[in-house]
């Protein structure tokens, strides 16, 4: 699927990462869990798509399966996932070793937990350097001193001899981002980076993020159930519902004009503190009625349809495929012309 | 880029109410096969005089030393005695002591373990002889409590369950501990809940399941360490057949009739394995983070 | 960090308090009177009541007590009613044995249990987690003189590949020595071996359920380097301290032991003494033992600063 740069400069580019048709099972005692459902999308070289959705929504598991980290009783049953045109389902669990940590990082939630306790944090920064560029133990440990510095660590040289718990939730997450970006990868997967820090470090690690991003020329794939940060730094967002891509579009288009309901949901169930809100009287939280299907009961149709405020009689039975209804804005929806139109009138 | 599904792709529910045996059987084969070989033991323990009709302590001095056949299935030790009868009968003592000692470590350790975990004043000085008589290994403590007393199995019971109390008493006072400073403890306390509610509400409930293991592991120890301090002459009196008495007895004859050896030795070996599996499959269909659907 | 140190090394001390009044108690309600036998037959009560001043038998628990420990203070382990040899000399001429079969079966079981378990997790749920746990349960189950008559039964009467009993020291050759502790180590190594592999897969299995696990992997790290560089440490605590605790079955193992191999060390000597109620020696070998148990239990305790970093603050 190649599509137009949305870096908007003239000529296709090709994109650095492609996930086509990806579906990730999970074969349970309890029956078949289609945690991702036939996902597709396509990142470019430096630019940053965001992944929003729910939890259990299946984003993390699309980065998982990205990186070829799915365990039993899971496993990758359909699609392909492409590394600049090589696919990486295709290569040999050695060869993705090589391109994990390497050409495709992965950083996690949980700062604290995801740093190994038991080893100074210098030693887990210079074991990437070790393993994929060969150096020596001196030498790792003098990058990882840099890394430190990179990622705005004050004193470098004394915390790299740190372990995890000796830092703050801040400055673990800085050090992941680190341990990730050594070896300039060509791809971040960052799963929900700053869900688990206050709100004011948040701000910071993304501004790092997007920094580091500049500089090393990395893409980025956000994920996260927080709308303000795709806001912030994502150029093109994927909303993601119950294992399947139900809207892509650019980051504008798609807080201005959505062409699904479940997005247009996440959308109005932001609080809203201003005058304006107030004064239209939307004092009560908005909320999407229902809950998230169990992702064993895959019914016939659209798999929103139950919540959904603008179902048809054809939204039962049939699902709705995801097409192009405006350049560059995909949606998976019957009554996407609907729904935009009720954006339009406020 | 089209995704049509026209068909409904509905996954099935697994909701079983019923009691599924097979089911049971298939995801804890530990507990079934601890279980059967334990109670196939204990059926032979108290059928014993059906089983083996003969006189455990008939000498036939003229018989002695005949390896197994039709007539002596363990053939027959140095004094004409029947093996397999010994055998059948031995085990007797061996689940005899192993079950009381489980029983009365259990009780005792219990009762100490409650009382350490829940008064701090108590606890320090128990703790501590606790971890004194820890410090001895097992089969030393029973040796040194035997020479003491006169050989019976009355006192090979006493002298097996003391070293086995301080890892009860352990045990249940960690339980006490980490329940103790739960907030619903000091709910209850600050409504007044009397001391004897919130032991048997809250304590005790949540003490039987790691007590219920601990009893298992308890039983196998006891009946290894009743059978070595038999073996090293420090156990059960010589006129009733342990299997551990009847290993010493044959080990002068080792070489030349490894049969009185061998078969109370293999029947103490699947009575500790029947024993140690079901503490194992119990441990693990009681651990509440595996808890699976029996 | 060396509060903890301080801290741990104090508290063995009312441990060996505890052990040092239960054996001394063992000595005080013995039955028979030693001074009757110092007497001898045709002693009159007179004679017998004299030497029991002598011996201060007459003075009350806590005096004796303290005189006791005095004398353990200075090495004084008593003397052996039936030999009339001092119980520390004794104990120390039959030392060596014992410990070289004490090394032999630690070496044989942590280098084979710990990989052992690592695999079993890293496998788990599969065949081979099943058939080394299926081993474990076995090396647990089955009593040490069982298993050693096993041994013997198969390797030195029917295949006769190695000794049937005795023992050979060090310096006459690393061969014999090896061929003479190679089947007890196993029989009295099984249970302990057995032991380690269990809690060795349990920490190790929890451990590779933590998201740092994860990260690793995510880097690109190989298996091996996954299982021995970051789970391992991480897992060390609960096995380091099983291996402490497990040398006290090695301990009642090794008195078994040594008495189906006729190897002469302390447990053979423990034995004897069992059958002629020489309370004394029993009294000596039960604080040499637990003192060792005790000691090798704090150096665990000790070891833990190197395993775990969150332990030194």
């Amino acid at each position: 699927m190649i599509a137009p740069s949305p870096t908007g400069s003239g000529g296709p580019t090709r994109p650095i990462l492609e996930i086509d048709r990806l579906k990730t099972h999970f074969f349970t005692r309890d029956g078949v869990v289609r945690a991702v459902d036939g996902v597709s999308c396509v990142l470019y070289p430096g630019e940053t798509l965001g992944v929003v959705g729910e939890s259990g929504c299946g984003k993390s598991i699309t980065a998982l399966s990205v990186l070829r980290l799915i365990a039993r009783p899971g496993r990758i049953v359909e699609g392909d996932i492409r590394l600049a045109g090589r696919s990486l389902l295709a290569v040999s669990e050695a060869e993705m070793r090589m391109i994990r940590g390497n050409e495709i990082s992965m950083i996690f939630q949980e700062p604290m937990t995801s740093l190994n306790p038991v080893l100074t944090v210098g030693r887990q920064i210079a074991e990437t350097f070790i393993l994929h560029q060969d150096l020596s133990r001196r030498a790792a440990h003098d990058k990882a001193v840099e890394m430190l510095r990179l990622v705005r660590i004050p004193e470098a040289e004394r915390r790299v001899h740190d372990y995890p718990f000796q830092l703050s939730g801040g400055m673990r997450q800085r050090v992941m981002i680190a341990m990730a970006l050594s070896c300039n990868p060509k791809v971040l997967l960052a799963d929900e980076p700053t869900t688990a820090l206050d709100v004011t470090i948040q701000a910071q690690i993304l501004h790092l993020m997007l920094d580091l991003k500049e500089r090393l020329g990395t893409a980025i794939i956000l994920i996260t159930h927080d709308l303000g940060v795709i806001a912030e730094t994502a150029q093109r967002a994927v909303v993601m519902y119950a294992g399947r891509k139900v809207e892509e579009a650019s980051v504008e288009v798609l807080f201005e004009r959505p062409r699904h309901p479940y997005t247009l949901g996440l959308m109005k169930s932001v609080p809203r503190l201003d005058k304006a809100a107030y004064d239209a009287k939307r004092r009560r939280l908005a909320e999407i009625p229902g809950m998230v299907p169990a992702l064993k009961k895959i019914p016939a149709g659209c798999i929103f349809e139950p919540r959904c405020a603008f179902a048809a009689e054809r939204c039962r039975r049939e699902t709705p495929p995801l097409e192009e209804h405006a350049p560059g804005h995909w949606s998976a929806c019957w009554e996407q012309a609907r729904v935009a139109a009720s954006v339009a009138h406020g | 880029m089209t995704d049509a599904t026209p068909a409904a792709t509905e996954v099935d529910e697994h909701g079983s109410e019923s009691v599924d045996l097979a089911g049971f059987v298939r995801r804890n084969p530990t507990v079934t096969l601890g279980s059967i070989l334990l109670l196939a033991i204990l059926l032979v323990a108290v059928f014993a005089p059906l089983l083996a009709s003969g006189d455990p302590q008939a000498l036939n001095p003229i018989q002695r030393l005949r390896p197994p056949s039709a007539e002596h299935w363990f053939g027959t030790d140095m004094y004409g005695r029947d093996v397999f009868t010994r055998t059948i009968h031995g085990s007797r003592i061996s689940l005899v002591v192993g079950s009381l000692v489980a029983l009365i470590s259990v009780g005792f350790g219990l009762v100490i373990g409650l009382v350490a975990g829940y008064l701090r004043v108590v606890d320090g000085i128990v703790m501590r002889v606790m971890d004194g008589l820890m410090a001895i290994p097992d089969i030393l403590l029973a040796i040194a409590l035997m020479a003491l007393f006169r050989a019976s199995v009355t006192n090979v019971v006493i002298a097996v369950t003391v070293p086995q109390v301080p890892r009860v008493v352990r045990l249940v006072r960690a339980v006490v501990l980490t329940i103790r400073e739960r907030p619903y403890i000091e709910a209850a306390q600050s409504i007044g809940t009397r001391f004897r509610r919130i032991l048997t509400k809250h304590l005790l409930p949540n003490t039987i399941a790691p007590l219920i293991v601990q009893a298992t592991y308890t039983g196998a120890a006891a009946v290894l360490t009743e059978a070595g301090l038999s073996f090293l002459g420090a156990g059960t009196p010589p006129n009733i057949p342990s299997w551990g008495n009847m290993m010493a007895e044959g080990r002068t004859y080792f070489q030349v009739a490894v049969w009185i050896l061998l078969f109370p030795g293999m029947f103490l070996a699947i009575t500790v394995l029947a024993v140690n599996l079901l503490g194992d499959g119990l441990r693990d269909a009681l651990d509440p983070r595996l808890r699976r659907r029996l | 960090m060396y509060v903890y140190l301080v801290r741990r090394l104090i508290s063995t001390l009312p441990v060996m308090v505890v052990v040092g009044l239960f054996v001394f108690s063992l000595l005080y309600l013995a039955p028979g009177d030693p001074a009757a036998l110092i007497a001898g037959d045709l002693a009159t009560a007179d004679d017998i009541a004299k030497i029991r001043d002598k011996l201060g038998l007459n003075e009350p628990f806590l005096a004796r007590f303290a005189e006791w420990s005095w004398d353990l203070a200075h090495g004084d382990l008593g003397v052996s009613i039936f030999s009339n040899l001092p119980v520390a000399r004794l104990i120390g001429q039959r030392i060596e044995p014992t410990l070289a079969l004490a090394a032999t079966t630690m070496l044989f079981a942590v280098t084979l249990a710990v990989p052992m378990g690592i695999l079993a997790a890293w496998k788990a749920g599969t065949w081979v987690d099943r058939l080394i746990m299926g081993f474990a349960v076995l090396g647990f189950s089955f009593p040490v003189f069982v298993s050693a008559y096993l041994l013997i039964y198969g390797f030195s009467i029917r295949l006769e590949w190695l000794p049937v009993e005795g023992y050979t020291p060090l310096r006459v050759g690393l061969g014999p020595f090896l061929a003479n502790l190679a089947l007890p180590s196993v029989a009295l190594g099984s249970i302990y071996m057995a032991l380690i592999a269990r809690i060795t897969r349990t920490s190790v299995l929890e451990v590779l359920s933590e998201d740092y696990i994860r990260t690793a992997h995510a880097k690109g790290l190989p298996a091996f380097r996954v299982l021995v560089g970051h789970a391992l440490k991480n897992a060390g605590v609960p096995i380091v301290t099983v291996i402490g605790l497990g040398i006290g079955l090695l301990i009642g193992g090794v008195v078994i032991t040594e008495s189906v191999f006729g190897i002469p060390g302390v447990g053979r000597l423990t034995v004897d003494a069992i059958l002629a109620r020489d309370y004394p020696v029993i009294q000596g070998v039960i604080l040499v033992f637990s003192g060792v148990y005790v000691l090798v239990n704090l150096l665990v305790d000790l070891s833990y600063v190197f395993i775990d970093p969150r332990i030194r603050y």
